[in-house]
């Protein structure tokens, strides 16, 4: 009784897993993100270690948040303050949303701080992941610059004398610091099109330039393994566990590259 | 089913013509219902004939004792080459890839990079601006003059300038006409005294309109963003800025005052009428006139 019932769970399961093990023939894809997600992490790693995963997440929500608001936001000297307070006083979730954009921005920068900080005090940042932290670093300016663009678009008195002070603190870096101001204005002053360009550079030039950072941010973190806190039994990057991650048996033919070699580094 | 070789490879069709000669037919019938009635009927007979060749075809399927695909056994034509050996055609064709692909990227990328930048340093020219007759302006009496540097894009470029009339010199009207532009980082300066808004007066000019507004600036002229402060010449007292604050030239054109450039300014001597102004071209705010520290900003973009 008990034998053809699990043979009845067995068939239902193959069956419901049908479509993941089609997937999976064809592209790898379920065993790619088995890999991804359940990695062996040093057995001692604690929440300390969960601030770059929210710091990630904080950007998604920014990302997401910001896609919707540019569905409603107008990017033009006249309309932009006017479409804000749209956004914000009329449209249904309107305040909801800026308000995650608004506040957000903020939580992503105190994350990555936070997150520098547990990388730096853990001694995370040596070798073999140096050139992780400076990816970070990359990562650190891009989003500041980030903020930064994104500050003039309420384009309210606020934000007009800030990104005054902002244009004109860059333009005095030695011998390049004029040019550079102009750039960033696209005239000699702030201009008709100084808004629009601060839009496009941070709504699209910008967060693509994060998006590819943090890709390979990620890459390093999943090839060099996390390395376990200084209170650590285990000694950081210790010899690499040759055991294929367990795959959970039926689910999905284990692909090449779950089954694979786990790269850390061997010395 | 017995396995015969192939099995384990996708069963391909034979390949065929016929579905050109259908295609060719369905395209004929589509431009004859434009054109004419008779192109479509040929479209139609030519679409029915190869189609019905090309489901025969398939129907049938591959001819029977050979195997689908071809046989990948027997020796190659060619010896293998050693792994790592290299032939010049293929160096030559690496090469060609890697420059053809790095030319056509830099013919597309070069416009649009050239698009971001360059417009910004060109057509800077700054537009004259026509701030009413001189009888609004009268002798050593401060103004507050506000006006629309661009008259196309009036919301964005209306500026601030404080004015005062110093009286005639050899003949000719002398002004003083100083920006409101910080030379710290770029906040907008508040006299240092009371402004006479009751008196505020609107002059329509070819600029669209300009504010005129009465004020004392007894204490000169005070930042509120970082407390940098000028004395009513310009010339810097105290606080961060770097510099005094920067000048317009002007001129009178029919008795009516048009204000000129923007220049920076190293220091003022005396004041008034009989004040020695020493000049420098236009630089931004926080980028010092003289001085060493002035050698780090040699060339400027045009203003």
């Amino acid at each position: 009784m008990a034998r053809t019932k699990s043979e009845r769970r067995d068939k239902l399961q193959a069956a419901a897993m049908y479509p993941l093990d089609w997937l999976e023939e064809r592209s790898g894809l379920v065993g790619g993100i088995k890999y991804f997600l359940f990695r062996k992490v040093p057995g001692d790693s604690g929440w300390w270690h969960t601030l770059g995963s929210a710091t990630l997440t904080a950007f998604l929500v920014q990302l997401v948040t910001g896609v919707i608001l540019a569905m409603y936001y107008k990017p033009s000297p006249a309309e932009a303050h006017n479409s804000v307070e749209h956004i914000q006083h009329d449209l249904w979730g309107g305040w909801l949303v800026r308000g995650m954009h608004r506040w957000g921005a903020s939580v992503f920068i105190i994350l990555m701080f936070l997150h520098m900080g547990r990388v730096f005090l853990f001694g995370a940042y040596k070798y073999p992941r140096e050139l992780n932290w400076i990816v970070g670093v990359l990562i650190l300016a891009t989003g500041l610059f980030e903020g930064l663009t994104g500050y003039l678009l309420p384009f309210d008195q606020t934000a007009y004398w800030a990104t005054v002070v902002a244009v004109n603190i860059n333009g005095t870096a030695p011998f390049v610091g004029p040019y550079l101001a102009t750039i960033l204005r696209g005239g000699a002053e702030i201009g008709p099109d100084t808004l629009a360009r601060f839009y496009s550079i941070h709504m699209l030039l910008v967060p693509g330039a994060l998006i590819g950072l943090i890709g390979l941010h990620l890459y390093l973190v999943v090839r060099l393994g996390v390395t376990s806190p200084p209170w650590s039994k285990e000694a950081a990057g210790g010899e690499p566990d040759d055991e294929p991650p367990p795959a959970r048996s039926g689910l999905v033919q284990p692909g090449p590259r779950a089954a694979g070699v786990r790269r850390r580094p061997t010395e | 089913m017995e396995e015969r070789p192939g099995d384990d490879r996708p069963q391909l069709p034979q390949p065929s013509l016929w579905p050109v000669g259908f295609a060719v037919g369905v395209v004929c019938l589509l431009v004859g219902l434009v054109i004419s009635w008779w192109v479509a009927a040929a479209g139609a007979v030519l679409a029915l004939v190869f189609g019905f060749l090309w489901a025969r075809d398939v129907a049938t399927g591959p001819p029977t004792g050979e195997p689908a695909v071809a046989s990948t056994a027997g020796e190659p034509a060619t010896a293998e080459p050693e792994s790592g050996e290299r032939f010049p055609r293929s160096r030559f064709l690496e090469g060609a890839t890697l420059g053809l692909g790095a030319l056509i990227g830099a013919i597309v990328t070069l416009p649009a990079v050239a698009l971001a930048l360059v417009p910004g340093f060109l057509k800077q020219k700054q537009h004259r601006v026509d701030l009413g007759p001189l009888s609004d302006f009268e002798e050593n009496k401060w103004k507050i003059v506000t006006f629309a540097r661009d008259p196309t894009h009036a919301d964005i470029s209306r500026r601030t300038a404080f004015v005062r009339n110093n009286g005639l010199l050899d003949g000719v009207p002398s002004f003083t006409i100083i920006s409101n532009r910080c030379a710290h980082v770029g906040c907008p300066v508040q006299p240092g005294g009371p402004i006479f808004e009751k008196d505020e007066k609107v002059v329509r000019t070819t600029n669209g309109d300009v504010l005129i507004t009465p004020v004392l600036p007894a204490a000169g002229f005070i930042c509120p963003c970082h407390g940098g402060s000028y004395d009513q010449e310009g010339n810097r007292i105290a606080g961060p800025p770097v510099r005094g604050l920067d000048r317009y030239e002007f001129d009178i054109v029919d008795g009516r005052l048009v204000l000129g450039d923007l220049y920076s300014v190293v220091k003022v001597e005396g004041s008034g009428k009989t004040a020695k102004i020493k000049k420098t071209e236009l630089r931004g705010p926080g980028q010092h006139a003289d001085g060493p520290e002035a050698w780090f900003y040699p060339l400027q973009p045009p203003h």
